[in-house]
């Protein structure tokens, strides 16, 4: 017996994608049972109160949480989000409804075992509901009370050997794509950056010292398979400097029908035989590709990389040997001033443990945007601010020509005033013995 | 909004614990919160970043950032910690009596 009528709940219980309704109803009905006896820390009904809640929001077409909410552990200062319903008498078993933020492993590889013991903590002491995972990374554990923050924090240190994630003013929970566990493009280990990244800079993530938030992502490729380019201010992007790789005989296996190109990814429509000259070559957005009917060449010095190729035929062609990861910088949506992606800041940088090199950028631009960044100011917005050249200087980068997509096309441009002869100081009256008024 | 008393004062908090309104902050509130924020005693360090954002929030209306805070206090993040164990955020401005810290925490 539900304890609130669903009725527009109710109906997204139909259609074939796994229906967040009938899962909540079932973990409502799960502890409704007790079926292992727990003595549940807060009430058993606060899945029951969420769809109550959630229809009210689904007849007002209006949230029905509180602003805000300042909660969590002692010793960090961030990690929970805190959240109080606005109607806590109709719905009490939301009342208090935080998400606990826990820092994930790099590209979310679990055992069942853990995940098993996870959920007896939460079962005990949240909600049972959870997000896997939030667009950060962290998992989510969806809805606790403020006495259990403390309880839960430490059950997860002391038997999961987990932390909390984090959220503020600070480093966030660094993510991955799952790099070189399993996939032949990843030119780094992106799994090992992520791990080092988390445990170096623990204490920029637990405790916020930044003007605002910032975020570590890192992708093994240009393909972007965890979007660091568009959802992270530091954004690390694996690369090779030499040559593409290219076995000519699997080259000939796409061309004659053996080999499907996309490893099938279009095979669920018909897109005729595979056209080596129209699905590649011509594709190539620096023309870079040459084939004579039974050779395939790529001049490594116009190939900007963009796997377009290797993606089509994973089988004939491969990463260079030569690898390492372009570095950019400034990802962030639009508030306050508009949507940004990363800009190239270092086009190619070692990225082997223990990432020394990577880690020296970050703490450059850390040390430069701590100081000057405003107040709720992302990287990006500084980048803006006080210019591209500013971020070059404090990494310590040379200007270079890939710094940028097209020079600037108006003339309003800064000089330092040691680069010009005779420098700023001048005496009108001088200017006045050759030009009269 | 819950109201709590302590010492003879009521105050009048949201759930977080947060003071409503600076103006009824009194030395009293400091000695209600402070185990609630894992503190035991309030030393002259705790005073001297309690009373720096009080003087900060009176003259610019806002909570400074966590740098103004440890550069005029001469504390490093630290040390605020060893403090105010839940932070300059959730610690230092509850007991200070300054609203609650807002934005995507």
């Amino acid at each position: 017996m539900a304890k609130h009528a669903t009725p527009k709940l109710d109906q997204l219980e139909s259609g074939p994608w796994p229906s967040f309704v009938s899962d909540i109803k079932q973990e409502a009905e799960n502890r409704a049972k007790n079926p292992k006896g727990l003595d549940y820390q807060i009430p058993v009904d606060c899945p029951e109160d969420l769809l109550g809640v959630l229809e009210l929001s689904y007849n007002d077409g209006e949230t029905h949480w509180k602003h805000g909410g300042i909660v969590g552990v002692f010793g960090y200062g961030g990690g929970v989000i805190g959240r109080y319903c606005d109607q806590p008498e109709k719905f009490p078993g939301v009342a208090h409804f935080h998400t606990v933020r826990l820092n994930q492993p790099s590209g979310k590889y679990y055992t069942s075992e853990y995940l098993r013991a996870l959920c007896d903590i939460w079962d005990l002491r949240g909600s049972g509901l959870t997000n896997m995972h939030g667009s950060t990374g962290d998992i989510v554990l969806l809805g606790t009370t403020t006495p259990q923050l403390e309880e839960i924090f430490w059950e997860v240190t002391h038997n999961l050997d987990t932390d909390l994630g984090g959220s503020g003013s600070n480093l966030r929970t660094p993510a991955d794509c799952l790099g070189q566990t399993r996939c032949e493009y990843a030119c780094y280990d992106t799994s090992a950056l992520a791990l080092e990244m988390t445990r170096e800079y623990q204490d920029e993530l637990h405790r916020p010292a930044f003007p605002y938030k910032f975020k570590f992502k890192f992708d093994g490729c240009p393909n972007g398979c965890v979007a660091a380019i568009a959802r992270s201010d530091f954004s690390v992007i694996g690369t090779w400097k030499d040559g593409i790789k290219i076995d000519q005989a699997a080259v000939k296996a796409y061309v004659a029908g053996e080999f499907k190109p996309n490893a099938g990814a279009h095979s669920g429509r018909d897109w005729g035989k595979f056209d080596l000259v129209e699905e590649v070559v011509k594709r190539c957005p620096s023309e870079a590709i040459s084939w004579d009917g039974s050779t395939m060449s790529i001049d490594r010095k116009e190939c900007v990389r963009c796997m377009h190729c290797i993606n089509t035929m994973p089988r004939a062609l491969r990463i260079g040997d030569e690898r390492g990861a372009s570095i950019l910088c400034g990802a962030k949506a639009p508030i306050l001033d508009g949507a940004q992606m990363s800009s190239l800041v270092v086009p190619f940088v070692e990225a082997e443990a223990p990432f020394d090199e990577i880690k020296e950028v970050v703490e450059n631009i850390w040390d430069w945007w701590m100081e000057e960044g405003k107040n709720r100011e992302r990287l990006g917005e500084t980048m803006k601010r006080l210019s591209l050249q500013k971020l070059l200087e404090v990494t310590g980068q040379q200007a270079d020509p890939r710094h940028v997509m097209e020079p600037r096309h108006n003339p309003y441009i800064f000089f330092k005033e040691e680069e010009v002869p005779g420098g700023w100081d001048r005496d009108i009256t001088e200017y006045r013995k050759r030009h009269l008024r | 909004m819950a109201e709590v008393s302590f010492k003879g004062k009521t105050f009048e908090v949201d759930e977080d614990g947060f003071l409503l309104r600076f103006e009824e902050w009194s030395p009293e509130w400091v000695e209600f919160v402070k185990e609630s924020e894992g503190i035991a005693e309030i030393t002259e360090d705790h005073q001297k970043i309690l009373d720096f954002l009080q003087d900060y929030y009176k003259k610019n209306g806002i909570a400074p950032m966590v740098r103004i805070l440890s550069k005029n206090t001469g504390f490093k993040l630290k040390q605020v910690y060893e403090l105010f164990p839940s932070g300059p955020g959730k610690g230092a401005c509850k007991m200070a009596g300054l609203p609650k810290p807002t934005g995507c925490v």
